[in-house]
């Protein structure tokens, strides 16, 4: 007969065995140094998405002791962490709202790591006719001319401001129009939602290409200087913010401009899909790359 | 439907190979909510129990929120759970935030109300008289409320279910208060969010597949165990 | 066994629920091995004197002492009610075996196993119920579970036992054997009991002596004889079954032989009013014989008249017969006479009762 003692026996004892074994230990955590250990690090999800930091974070963890807290949202929401001290490090693509942030006193050591580019894809049919053009800001005219559909972001991620930068200069008030549709989603499924609908989208070449098997979506527009997409590793600014792990958070940085990682960004993607992800720029002059 | 398939051919390969990540989500989730189950148990029973038996000025309060409380939204749950864990919050200096402590926390607060609510139900459907007998019986309080629970352990097992089922499958404020934290925090429902998000969807189905057989095995056996005992 | 205090003593007690007063003894006392029955209508306080006693209901004031020493009220007093026990109207069994109903107030007193098996198999002895053992509470017959009830409340060898309506669910049968064993379990125990019926039958059975309540007051208390045969008023007199009720006057009392005047007809009777004094004559119906033939023996020790049936109804082992012979009487009569006599509403017939049947209550 079931008895409530017997439940509630069973009960207490895979209690006692779940907090023994404890929740998985922080990978790296046993070595840490004493003074803290755990180090957030907020970036952007297209950047986790890449792969690129499910490979350098652990080298990082190993080398260093520090448990890296990776959380991975919009760049908008990053940068707000960031500037309420509820992160220790940034690692996002935003230059812009970088630049605010960093005039705000809240962040310091700004320092250039790597770019990849956005490219315009599209329908192959390519309606639009943006093949064509010779930069980003002509081929959104055209789109626009054309009223082929277009998938916007609309989060305010990196890539969308990227975006709404380029209708700016190609003067068109895209917002409310018929063809202009926001799906608030990450990029890999913005392009799924492009494909879908056969529609042109603004996406990074790294989503794209860890995508394109499966969408249909051709690359249409690519090269513009405008279309660069620059990643920034921002220290948050212990001062402003007393309780940031500003040691562990230097420590990421140096680590990411170091000539070790910086082959590595190299490399990363060559295998996988025949062409890197990402380009190193750590120590160049940003004015180098036409910003 | 090819996907489904790749999805479910997927799961099989990973389970047949105790692929370890998938290993490490899996327990990862057992952990966390079976904890939060328990946890929402003690408390819920224990006060349920107490509400149900007593009358106090605010009575009818105290019940309208439990049963508020039973439909609370866990995005809204995960959101003020993350406003205290801030560092500039009033328990940031824990820091538990971006741990499993802290979807351990939220889910605790997810489930509590929903076993206070069927163990207030379940016990003010006992006969009025029966509270009366078993202190006549010369019970303390204690044995009172132990008594009682036994009496109405059917509904609790229901309760369990219900507060089980209610925090495994939550996934808005374990991705909030969790982070998401491959091999740390990372539990199946944010997973699947993830790998859906990167596209990965013979990944995410995998997940969701593993996702269901536990709940479903979870939920089978008590089943057994509250049926064997059904009443006439 | 403490003999020189009662067992139960009650003082000032005053119990008010939602500010209307359900309990107003001013005292009440229980002698060790009394068994006493508490009769009313539903709503006289029967149900709620036994909670008060068991200290499971809150008082306004007033005391309970059991062998002399206070009963403290709520949760301290969990060490009184394990010297007690209680019965209710329904089983409120758990859902387990007989068996561990039977032991619950042992497990809850922290007894040995070994002491609980004994324990609990002499109760379930003493009520019949042995075979029953292993059995499901759900799946018992309502005798059985009222049984394993009672066999509950005995396992812990309470020295009072407070007993509230058991048998008013039961069917007759299974009533009358079940009143057989707690008759010979109380005797046999000596268990000082309180019992709360609204059947006559039943408190005449089990009580040595009978407290009649109304409105939440002892309205009398004594013997069973006492009771039953001299209710102290109306109310009384009708709730232990003197069902024709009379209002006159004395004519005359000469040495104790008294003659009343109801309406236009004359009774006699014996008692102690005098001539011009108001009274309440009470006669029981079995105390009323009827007959077919005037039986010529007309005496001041009998009361004999003529009378036409107005209602005749069947209880059951007997009848019920309204007459009107210039007031109301009420007879029983068992079936066999009903039919002998043949009678029928509306028939005429002689209704003779003693002087000495009549109880006369000064008004």
């Amino acid at each position: 007969m079931v008895k409530l003692k017997n439940i509630l026996f069973a009960a207490a004892v895979l209690a006692v065995i779940f907090l023994i074994m404890g929740p998985a230990p922080a990978p790296g955590a046993k070595d840490a140094p004493a003074a803290q250990k755990n180090l957030i690090l907020a970036t952007t999800t297209s950047t986790q998405d890449s792969g690129l930091l499910d490979l350098l974070i652990p080298t990082f963890e190993k080398s260093t002791g520090y448990f890296v807290k990776t959380i991975a949202v919009g760049s908008g929401q990053a940068m707000a962490m960031g500037a309420k001290g509820e992160a220790d490090v940034l690692l996002v693509h935003s230059p812009e709202a970088e630049v605010k942030f960093m005039a705000e006193g809240n962040g310091i050591n700004r320092r250039l790591i790597m770019h990849n580019d956005f490219i315009i894809v599209g329908p192959p049919a390519d309606p639009a006719a943006v093949k064509a053009t010779k930069t980003a800001a002509a081929a959104f005219k055209q789109i626009a001319v054309s009223r082929s559909l277009f998938m916007s972001r609309g989060d305010n991620s990196g890539t969308h401001t990227k975006e709404k930068a380029i209708w700016r200069v190609a003067g068109v008030n895209a917002e409310g129009q018929g063809w202009y549709q926001q799906t608030g989603l990450g990029m890999g499924q913005t392009l799924n939602v492009a494909a879908e609908k056969k529609a042109y989208t603004l996406s990074d070449r790294g989503t794209y290409l860890a995508f394109k098997k499966n969408l249909g979506l051709d690359i249409l527009m690519q090269g513009d200087p405008v279309l660069l997409n620059v990643y920034h590793v921002i220290e948050v600014n212990q001062t402003k913010f007393p309780k940031v792990n500003a040691k562990g958070a230097r420590a990421f940085a140096d680590f990411m401009v170091s000539k070790e990682i910086q082959d590595i960004i190299g490399k990363f993607g060559v295998e996988h899909f025949g062409s890197a992800l990402f380009f190193p720029d750590a120590g160049r002059n940003p004015h180098e790359l036409g910003l | 439907m090819d996907l489904i398939l790749d999805g479910i051919r997927k799961a099989f390969e990973l389970i047949i190979t105790f692929d370890p990540e998938v290993l490490g989500i899996t327990m990862l989730s057992l952990k966390v909510s079976g904890i939060a189950t328990l946890i929402s148990l003690v408390i819920g029973i224990f006060i349920g129990t107490a509400v149900a038996l007593n009358r106090f000025p605010g009575r009818g309060f105290i019940i309208s929120l439990i049963n508020t409380g039973m439909g609370l939204p866990p995005v809204v749950v995960g959101l003020f759970v993350t406003i205290f864990l801030w560092r500039s919050g009033p328990f940031g200096y824990l820091e538990i935030l971006y741990t499993p402590t802290a979807i351990v926390i939220a889910q605790t607060i997810i489930a509590t109300p929903i076993v206070m609510g069927i163990t207030l139900a379940a016990v003010q459907q006992l006969p009025p008289n029966l509270r009366l007998q078993i202190l006549a019986l010369g019970a303390t309080r204690l044995q009172l409320l132990w008594i009682l629970a036994k009496e109405a352990r059917l509904p609790l097992l229901s309760a369990i279910m219900a507060g089980f089922g209610g925090v495994i499958s939550e996934v808005g404020a374990s991705m909030m208060v969790g982070g998401n934290i491959k091999g740390y925090s990372r539990v199946l429902t944010t997973a699947t969010v993830m790998e859906t998000g990167r596209g990965n969807f013979d990944m995410a189905i995998a997940l969701s597949i593993i996702l269901l057989l536990l709940a479903f095995t979870i939920n089978a056996v008590l089943t057994r165990i509250q049926q064997k005992r059904r009443p006439r | 066994m403490n003999t020189t205090f009662p067992h139960l003593e009650v003082k000032d007690l005053l119990v008010k629920r939602a500010g209307v007063t359900v309990l107003d003894i001013p005292s009440l006392s229980i002698e060790h091995g009394d068994v006493l029955g508490l009769l009313g209508p539903n709503g006289a306080g029967k149900s709620s004197l036994l909670l008060a006693l068991a200290r499971l209901l809150k008082v306004e004031r007033g005391a309970i002492l059991c062998n002399g020493r206070n009963t403290v009220a709520g949760d301290g007093a969990f060490d009184y009610r394990r010297s007690i026990a209680m019965v209710f109207q329904e089983p409120l069994l758990f859902d387990t075996t007989v068996f561990h109903n039977v032991a619950a107030g042992l497990k809850i007193r922290h007894w040995k196993g070994k002491d609980i098996q004994e324990s609990v198999t002499r109760a379930l002895h003493r009520f019949g119920i042995a075979r029953l053992t292993g059995r499901d509470a759900r799946k018992l017959s309502g005798g059985e579970a009222q049984r394993t009830s009672l066999a509950r409340a005995f396992a812990t060898e309470p020295g009072i036992i407070l007993l509230d309506e058991p048998f008013s669910s039961l069917d007759p049968m299974t009533r009358e054997s079940l009143m057989d064993d707690l008759q010979s379990v109380l005797r046999d125990t000596k268990t000082t009991a309180i019992m709360a019926t609204h059947d006559r039958m039943e408190a005449l059975r089990l009580s040595k002596r009978l407290a009649v309540m109304k409105d939440g007051s002892i309205v009398q208390i004594g013997s069973v004889d006492e009771v039953m045969n001299h209710p102290v008023d109306e109310f009384v007199a009708s709730f232990v079954g003197m069902e024709s009720i009379l209002h006159g006057v004395v004519n005359k009392n000469q040495e104790g032989m008294m003659s009343v005047s109801i309406g236009d007809r004359e009774i006699n009777t014996i008692g102690y009013a005098r001539a011009g004094d108001r009274v309440l004559c009470c006669i029981r119906p079995e105390h009323v014989t009827l007959s077919t033939v005037h039986d010529g023996e007309q005496s001041s020790a009998r009361n004999t008249f003529a009378a036409r049936i107005v209602k005749i109804t069947p209880m059951g082992p007997f009848h019920r017969i309204e007459l009107d012979c210039g007031f109301y009487l009420a007879a029983y009569i068992t079936g066999p006479s009903l039919d002998i006599l043949a009678l029928k509403e509306g028939g005429e017939i002689y209704v003779s009762f003693k002087a000495t049947a009549v109880h006369v209550i000064p008004r």
